[in-house]
């Protein structure tokens, strides 16, 4: 989990462990489930140290999911900060290309064999998106977030489809 | 594989050519395929491919130049054009991209047709259409015009039509080409609630989305079957793997 996902959610108010936890689960639905319970506290506890939060009654609750945890002003700004980046995460095609031309030279394995087990793994994966997303409410958070990744994968297979017209064409030229 | 003898649907070599000599078009080129019983088989390839010539074939809206082909255990890439009519009417039910409403009747009215066509008084024809109406959730819509539905909802109207006079299998054409996601998901949830009551489903598709969602996904090439992936089985498992990855 991104520390500054944890750090955007204090932004509304300051908020108990378990109460960021349920924000989250709400907003991931099923992909909320690969969550471990604890994975939220280590985040806070770096967030703390970092002095990004502060502990409201520090000496106080002994239990963690009663802790109230606040956004000091440096965390205040690194949200701020955070919300206008641009940055987004990069599917790493080009090992999965690359995989494919050293299969081909190397002649160890059919690079169309390869692509073929991996669409099929990506289909099974859509298939499971996609069975997620028909039992989302419409219009909910984790329904959105089910389409998008059903579109990436969607993208990604579209891509196999080129990789596998592609080497079959090489593989009729040798 | 589906076993042969089990197969609702079955082709053997089933070809469909158009133009001869050099302009020889083979848009469905000696397919082998069978679905099964209660099966949800999804079609798909390029534009061109040959899907939409096979489906039509499938459920009679066009004869095969060669091959044959099988319902329910009877030949019927030769039935006389009446037969096929009957065919048409009663043993398949045909979903299009385009819904293929007529505009002035309401949504019931829509669903009434095919059974009044097929010989069902007009009080049969009405409980039947209300009762899909309901199914396909509905209920509260059936005095509209089509066009004062969304397109989700048209096309569940039209999937509502095609189911009128019970077909053994449902055949459909781009379902959700004109959809947007909401509206996809929309006919899939129903697609998923008809297959699991045991309905036999073959839908052709653009779709990775859609296509995902079948027993069976099934890529054509140059109207010739070229792959198939069986989607069957497993579990939620994947979703932990894609959060990590996402995360």
């Amino acid at each position: 989990m991104q520390q500054e996902v944890v750090l955007a959610l204090l932004a509304k108010e300051p908020s108990q462990g378990s109460r960021l936890r349920a924000r989250l689960n709400d907003a991931l639905g099923p992909l909320g489930e690969a969550m471990n319970a604890g994975q939220i506290y280590v985040t806070l506890g770096r967030l703390e140290k970092a002095g990004l939060i502060t502990l409201d009654d520090p000496g106080g609750a002994a239990d963690r999911d009663r802790k109230v945890y606040s956004l000091t002003a440096m965390g205040q700004e690194r949200v701020s900060e955070w919300l206008t980046e641009v940055s987004w995460p990069k599917p790493d095609l080009a090992e999965f290309h690359l995989k494919l031309i050293a299969a081909a030279a190397a002649g160890l394995a059919d690079p169309v064999s390869i692509v073929d087990a991996q669409r099929r793994e990506l289909l099974r994966q859509l298939r499971d998106v996609q069975r997620a997303a028909m039992d989302e409410l419409e219009g909910s958070d984790a329904a959105l977030l089910l389409e998008g990744i059903a579109l990436r994968l969607q993208a990604d297979l579209r891509w196999l489809q080129a990789c596998e017209a592609s080497w079959i064409t090489r593989k009729r030229a040798r | 594989m589906t076993d042969n003898e089990q197969a609702l649907l079955r082709t053997r070599r089933l070809s469909k050519q158009y133009g001869k000599d050099e302009s020889l078009v083979r848009a469905v080129d000696e397919v082998d395929l069978a679905v099964g019983r209660g099966e949800a088989v999804a079609i798909m390839g390029p534009s061109g491919c040959g899907k939409s010539t096979l489906l039509h074939l499938l459920g009679g809206l066009d004869r095969p130049s060669d091959g044959e082909l099988w319902l329910n255990g009877r030949r019927i890439d030769q039935l006389s054009e009446r037969a096929l009519a009957g065919l048409r009417r009663r043993e398949v039910g045909f979903v299009f991209q385009a819904f293929h409403l007529m505009d002035e009747l309401t949504a019931r009215e829509n669903v009434e047709i095919p059974a009044l066509l097929d010989g069902r008084t007009p009080r049969q024809a009405r409980r039947r259409a209300l009762e899909l109406l309901e199914q396909v959730g509905l209920t509260d819509r059936g005095d509209h015009l089509p066009a004062a539905l969304s397109g989700g909802q048209r096309q569940r109207v039209a999937i509502a039509r095609a189911l009128v006079n019970e077909p053994l299998v449902l055949l459909a054409d781009e379902p959700t080409g004109n959809l947007d996601s909401a509206a996809t998901l929309e006919v899939l949830r129903l697609f998923g609630h008809l297959h699991a009551a045991g309905l036999t489903l073959v839908i052709v598709t653009h779709d990775e989305r859609v296509g995902a969602t079948a027993d069976r996904l099934i890529s054509m090439r140059d109207g010739a079957l070229i792959d198939e992936t069986r989607l069957t089985g497993g579990t939620r498992g994947s979703l932990t793997a894609l959060f990590a990855k996402e995360g």
